[in-house]
């Protein structure tokens, strides 16, 4: 039997405003897709919404640059928002 | 009294026949599918023993011939076309069973519950039957020999409620007719309590455990 197309799952829980990658699963089609992942990742309850993407569809960063592309970011303290005081009577912050 | 017991019994063999194909389906991914089918057919058959008596003297320790359940739900799982033309069949009957109004609150409760549980059922298997049904030769095929195994016995899965008879036949010639298979014609005369020997061979297995270890718990 040929292995069916993989698709990466993405669930948006009860409390969440963003879908979350949830895992992946292979499915004939996208119809089949999302109901697997029905199946598959929100038999205990943990989502309201799914999303699934072709897995084929996804362009990611490639491992052997991780250093070049995330390791400039570690020792960049002043990107970071924690060089002032907030004033006193600033809510929600 | 009687739809309670029927319903029941028919909800937990075909929750076992569903349990059945953890392992064997072709995907995983519809392993899980049949064990959360067929749990939700555990948690509704639980719900209605509540209301019949002591659920584990009636799951465990009843014989074959004691059964109330219909001879669809206990003919052996066959192949996955049969399979899914059974579970259309059956979760066609519930939903246009959940959809009557039952003589007490408790059971409209369960009725609420379960409603939700067999629309579910009735997609998964519908997108299935359509699927395979519109399919390939084989598929067609198969499903087509599905369909004329399942048709004859749906008078006995509706006897508990023969008002939902109808609207059952009316919504599964039509799933049938979409998915270009042959709406069959023939009937059989079976009749709730009259068991096939698959019942006893089932139950051979289901009870074993709870016979064999009176009172076990885990």
């Amino acid at each position: 039997m040929t292995a069916l197309p993989l698709w990466e799952v993405f669930v948006r829980p009860k409390r969440g405003v963003s879908h979350v990658h949830a895992g992946s699963l292979h499915a004939s089609d996208a119809e089949s897709a999302l109901r697997n992942a029905r199946d598959v990742y929100t038999r205990r309850g943990e989502g309201v919404s799914i999303w699934v993407v072709p897995a084929s569809e996804v362009t990611a960063s490639s491992p052997d640059e991780k250093e070049a592309w995330f390791d400039p970011a570690a020792d960049k303290i002043y990107r970071h928002p924690t060089f002032y005081d907030v004033p006193d009577g600033v809510e929600h912050l | 009294m009687n739809l309670t017991l029927e319903l029941a019994d028919d909800a937990l063999i075909l929750s076992h026949r569903c349990s059945e194909w953890l392992t064997r389906s072709p995907e995983i991914e519809l392993d899980i599918a049949f064990g959360n089918i067929g749990l939700d057919l555990l948690g509704q058959a639980r719900s209605l023993y509540a209301l019949v008596g002591d659920e584990d003297r009636l799951a465990y320790h009843r014989d074959a011939p004691e059964w109330r359940n219909c001879t669809l739900v206990e003919l052996p799982n066959g192949d996955f076309a049969f399979s899914m033309m059974r579970l259309l069949a059956f979760a066609s009957y519930e939903c246009a069973l959940f959809r009557t109004d039952p003589d007490t609150d408790e059971l409209r409760a369960i009725f609420a519950k379960a409603a939700k549980e067999a629309a579910y059922h009735l997609e998964h298997a519908e997108a299935w039957v359509l699927r395979l049904g519109d399919g390939t030769d084989v598929s067609h095929g198969r499903m087509q020999d599905a369909a004329d195994a399942v048709w004859p016995l749906l008078t006995e899965l509706c006897s508990s409620a023969p008002e939902v008879e109808a609207a059952v036949r009316t919504q599964l010639a039509a799933i049938l007719t979409a998915a270009t298979l042959t709406v069959p014609t023939a009937a059989a005369p079976t009749q709730r309590g009259e068991h096939t020997p698959h019942l006893a061979e089932l139950l051979g297995e289901m009870q074993s455990l709870a016979r064999e270890h009176e009172g076990a718990t885990w």
